[in-house]
């Protein structure tokens, strides 16, 4: 991927995160974190993980920030009153970012694959990448238990949530 | 660096721009003129009626019905551009004007979106007719359509009044019911022809066979015909998903106009109503072209050769590639043609659903069927391999 | 009594609700096959078909004035019309016919007798009340114009639409 294109969709995920938490309105919060994620798609596509980018837009901007949309439409929240600006829990909050940004660096400087350069878009023409075989045959060979753990994991959840539904019914 | 500037890059960017340009100008938009028009012609044969039959070319009275009573009004879709252009762009005092503003945009754009992937063709003078041939474009597909969503709810929020809230209401929850059926629908091709990547899937009918036509390549088999019956209910439940995921009849709740006036376009005039009803057409183009690609053949038609001159009738080779290349784009359209027609064939038959129901289709059968297809699917494939 | 409405027991092939849309669609494609072949009749296409020919003698179209067999108006600007016409369509200014003229017996005549067709409802009733039988609602129906000037009806576009009519009042007529 080109760095110019890397720059503009990583400046536009981060400015949509910050927007995110800055918005008063709750649906343009929403909003903004339809906008944050799809920067994040054109970054993985950048990373030619397309499927991955893919899996991104179709699951959290398809799905699951429709969903919050539609609650937040639903409880019709209205835009936040500004209010006096807590400065401890400012400071707080910036100290938490701080320490994370601080942590990641260091991890980052320890691992060697963070520092090779970003692998071009351009170079893997004429040799196909399937990303789905890669990500299949690694799910389900090197993976297959914890895959089949969150499977029945999820299926104990859907179960619940019926359950939980049909008992406020009666 | 050194490919950015490249011949090789220019020629990528050059013919995917001219790829763009004749699909989204050349082919798209004025396929979405004429099936309003076809809707509306098709309508009033349907109902007993002649339907517009006036607006000729020239632009006059006189028209084409003098000489056919059938293609008189061929002019209709220029008047219906001109008079939405003219007429005037009223917003609402009560509306959240942003969103109110970007939501047509955001109903329009995605299913334009989605035809990036769709290969309309075979090869022309060796470029390959599909704009972005990614491998993962199944999915692009589904995940692009899942976000014109956006542009109905906005719609309907930022219209703050409660009859486009209650169709972006409907609209929303009946899309995402559909897509987790729609997606489920195609998994038993995807397993079939063993990739996601569409220009693949094509291939793979060239070879052996359309999924819906098994024998086209002229081979029999006993595994094809046992794979027809998945691969049968998958075509009719992906069929119905598509319905509801473009809202069309028997699933328009989102615009019902008995109970809704017009949904969530109900406050929407001029070119941004023009611009949901362009998106609603695009997008119903968008899944017919990908009912095509996955079930139809795609641009294939048994015996002619691709645009390289290659497989087919043998004796059809001499013919040099570059017509059979169109002949190529000619047939996918066609096809693409022939299912709108029945888009709006079975919109003029069926009435409308409940919204009970409606869940109750998506929720209750059409994903059980689905599910279960699949692992009918793969215990097949499993089986005849 | 609460009366408990029968369910009919649907049957296997009406559940699954196919077949029927099959059978649904097999109707439309038969009205639409029907349509193309022209076997279905379908409404007059207006401005090239009409039905003039078909048109009643009791028509009421555009209200007219009409000369009498000696070339004299019949109108006698009685304003009886102008009074009775419920939208008030009908303007007349009356002026006296001129001692030397051949019809000086009658006395009167309208100077200018205009009929706003915009608000003409065409409900004959100044055809009904006009003593002289001057007025008549004629079998014109399709009345346009571009100005609100072109849809005032004039005298002279009036005997033009009207032309002569031969009547049953004579009492104007000179004594044998």
């Amino acid at each position: 991927m080109s760095p110019i294109l890397f720059y503009l969709f990583a400046a536009l995920t981060v400015c949509f995160g910050i927007a995110v938490v800055a918005n008063r309105n709750p649906v343009a919060s929403a909003l903004c974190l339809v906008v944050s994620f799809l920067g994040l798609a054109a970054l993985f596509v950048g990373l030619d993980a397309y499927f991955i980018a893919v899996i991104q837009v179709l699951v959290y901007a398809g799905a699951v920030m429709v969903l919050f949309l539609f609650i937040i439409m639903l409880l019709d929240l209205k835009a936040e009153t500004r209010r006096k600006p807590n400065l401890p829990a400012y400071v707080g909050g910036g100290l938490v970012a701080l320490a994370f940004i601080a942590q990641l660096w260091l991890v980052l400087e320890r691992y060697s694959a963070a520092h090779q350069p970003f692998p071009t878009m351009w170079a893997s023409e004429g040799k196909s990448i399937d990303d789905v075989t890669n990500v299949g045959t690694t799910l389900f060979s090197v993976h297959n238990l914890p895959f089949q753990v969150i499977g029945v994991l999820i299926l104990v959840a859907t179960i619940g949530v019926v359950v939980l539904s049909k008992r406020e019914l009666k | 660096m050194d490919y950015l500037y490249s011949t090789d890059f220019l020629f990528l960017v050059g013919t995917s721009l001219a790829k763009t340009i004749f699909l989204i100008f050349l082919v798209v938009l004025p396929m979405v003129s004429y099936t309003v028009y076809a809707e509306r012609r098709v309508s009033a044969l349907i109902q007993d009626r002649v339907g517009p039959n006036r607006t000729g070319f020239p632009l006059s009275l006189i028209g084409g019905k003098d000489w056919s009573p059938f293609l008189g009004g061929l002019g209709q879709p220029i008047a219906d551009a001109v008079k939405f252009l003219l007429k005037e762009d009223f917003v609402p005092a009560h509306v959240n004007k942003f969103y109110f503003w970007i939501a047509p945009t955001l109903s329009m754009m995605p299913a334009i979106v989605t035809l990036a992937v769709i290969p309309f063709g075979s090869t022309i003078l060796g470029v390959p007719m599909v704009v972005a041939n990614i491998n993962v474009g199944v999915l692009f597909m589904f995940a692009i359509s899942s976000v014109s969503v956006y542009g109905i709810v906005l719609a309907g929020w930022s219209s703050n009044s409660k009859y486009p809230f209650l169709g972006g209401i409907r609209s929303t929850s009946q899309m995402i019911s559909y897509e987790l059926g729609m997606g489920l629908s195609a998994v038993p091709v995807l397993l079939i022809a063993g990739s996601t990547s569409l220009p693949q899937i094509v291939e793979y009918q060239i070879h052996n066979g359309w999924m819906m036509l098994p024998y086209s390549n002229g081979h029999l088999g006993w595994g094809k015909t046992l794979l027809w019956i998945p691969i049968i209910i998958s075509f009719v439940t992906f069929t119905i998903s598509m319905f509801a995921e473009t809202n069309r009849l028997p699933f328009d709740l989102p615009e019902s106009e008995t109970e809704l006036v017009a949904g969530y376009h109900t406050e929407y005039s001029s070119m941004k109503f023009a611009l949901f009803f362009l998106g609603e057409y695009t997008a119903m183009i968008a899944g017919s072209a990908l009912i095509v690609v996955l079930y139809l053949g795609g641009y294939h038609v048994p015996g002619i050769p691709n645009g390289d001159a290659q497989g087919g009738i043998p004796i059809l080779r001499h013919v040099p590639g570059l017509i059979w290349g169109i002949v190529n784009i000619t047939a996918f359209f066609a096809k693409v043609a022939a299912l709108l027609f029945v888009f709006i064939w079975v919109r003029w038959t069926l009435p409308r659903f409940r919204y009970d129901q409606l869940m109750k289709l998506g929720w209750l059968y059409i994903f059980e069927i689905a599910l279960v297809n699949i692992f009918l699917t793969a215990g097949i494939l499993a089986c005849t391999h | 009594m609460a009366y408990v409405v029968p369910r009919p027991n649907l049957t296997w092939k009406e559940k699954i609700y196919l077949p029927s849309i099959v059978a649904g669609l097999a109707i439309t494609i038969k009205h639409l096959k029907r349509m193309l072949k022209g076997e279905t009749k379908v409404v007059m296409q207006y401005p090239e078909e009409k039905w003039d020919a078909h048109m009643p003698e009791h028509y009421r179209g555009a209200p007219t004035l009409v000369k009498d067999e000696h070339d004299r108006e019949r109108c006698v600007a009685c304003q009886l019309c102008e009074f009775i016409c419920p939208p008030r369509a009908i303007t007349i200014t009356p002026e006296e016919i001129p001692a030397e003229s051949k019809f000086a017996k009658v006395e009167k005549r309208p100077k200018e007798f205009e009929i706003d067709m915009i608000r003409c409802i065409y409900c004959g009733l100044c055809e009904e009340v006009c003593p002289e039988q001057a007025i008549f609602l004629r079998k014109d129906y399709a009345i346009t114009g571009t100005t609100r000037a072109e849809m005032k009806h004039d005298k002279a576009k009036l005997y033009e639409l009207g032309g002569v009519m031969k009547g049953l009042v004579h009492k104007w007529n000179p004594k044998k």
